[in-house]
């Protein structure tokens, strides 16, 4: 006899579990951090390749539409990252729930506005 | 917290919906792990190195914002990187990069299904630390050679 399950039909073609949203977030962290592997390589080695720069080298630096284009990637899939890996391991050390809840949404506030500071801050030398 | 009787699996006790105290798992954490052994080592520094990425990342955002808000605000940012705590925290952040990058594609190759077993582990945990230690020393010279 096949083993009684609680889980509704619905429930199992939705496929999207206890947390109510399925794979999507383990799904993102994957998807981020391949976007970030090439990225990561390019940003180390040009900022490296910047150490010492003056201020109107590096303006120019940023403003030239490939590396203002492939910064505003790096900012977008890290911030994302860094908000998804804060996320796993706050909630798996984070007791009781309420506070592992607050904490989360804070860190995720905090990565959005760092997000939205740094890809502004970009714009504004590019646009300049 | 209280540990099992094999001492591995670390529980934490907590409260059923009427109220009576109950073991619950907590996931694996510093005091359960073999901190010699270096397939738990290397797992818990890649978590802690990407903990340490977000130090860095409060250091880009700093440079950034700097460099969108004018010459002062700027000559700030690199007149604390170029200092001898700007150059401790540049080196480390270089370190801390490419395990994070090296340890991030070892686990995407896992990911992908592949790696398993426990020769592949260690063989593919040494090259991260090899690759590591390349990578960085690639980049500070990269840094110097431009800074001079």
């Amino acid at each position: 006899m096949a083993t009684p399950s609680l889980r509704s039909p619905l429930g199992r073609v939705r496929g999207l579990g206890s947390s109510r949203s399925g794979t999507h977030h383990w799904w993102m962290q994957r998807v981020t951090s391949i976007t970030l592997l090439p990225l990561t390589i390019w940003l180390v080695f040009a900022l490296a390749s910047l150490a010492g720069a003056g201020y109107s080298e590096v303006q120019a630096w940023v403003a030239r539409p490939l590396n203002a284009v492939l910064l505003l990637a790096f900012l977008a899939a890290g911030f994302h990252h860094t908000a998804a890996g804060w996320q796993v391991i706050l909630e798996d050390y984070v007791k009781p729930e309420r506070r592992r809840l607050i904490v989360v949404l804070l860190v995720n506030g905090l990565c959005a506005l760092a997000w939205l500071a740094t890809s502004f801050a970009v714009l504004r030398v590019a646009l300049r | 917290m209280s540990m099992t009787e094999d001492g591995q699996h670390p529980n934490y006790v907590g409260t059923r919906t009427d109220g009576t105290p109950v073991n619950r798992p907590l996931s694996p954490h510093l005091q359960a792990y073999d901190m010699l052994q270096m397939t738990s080592a290397l797992s818990i520094m890649g978590r802690a190195t990407g903990i340490a990425w977000s130090i860095g990342l409060v250091f880009l955002v700093w440079w950034l914002t700097a460099l969108a808000s004018g010459p002062q605000a700027f000559a700030t940012v690199q007149w604390f990187l170029g200092s001898v705590f700007g150059w401790i925290v540049l080196t480390g952040l270089i370190v801390v990069t490419w395990y994070h990058t090296l340890g991030g594609v070892r686990h995407l190759v896992w990911d992908a299904g592949y790696g398993y077993d426990i020769p592949t582990t260690y063989r593919s945990g040494r090259m991260v630390l090899i690759g590591t230690a390349v990578l960085s020393v690639l980049t500070l010279i990269i840094l110097i050679a431009a800074w001079i």
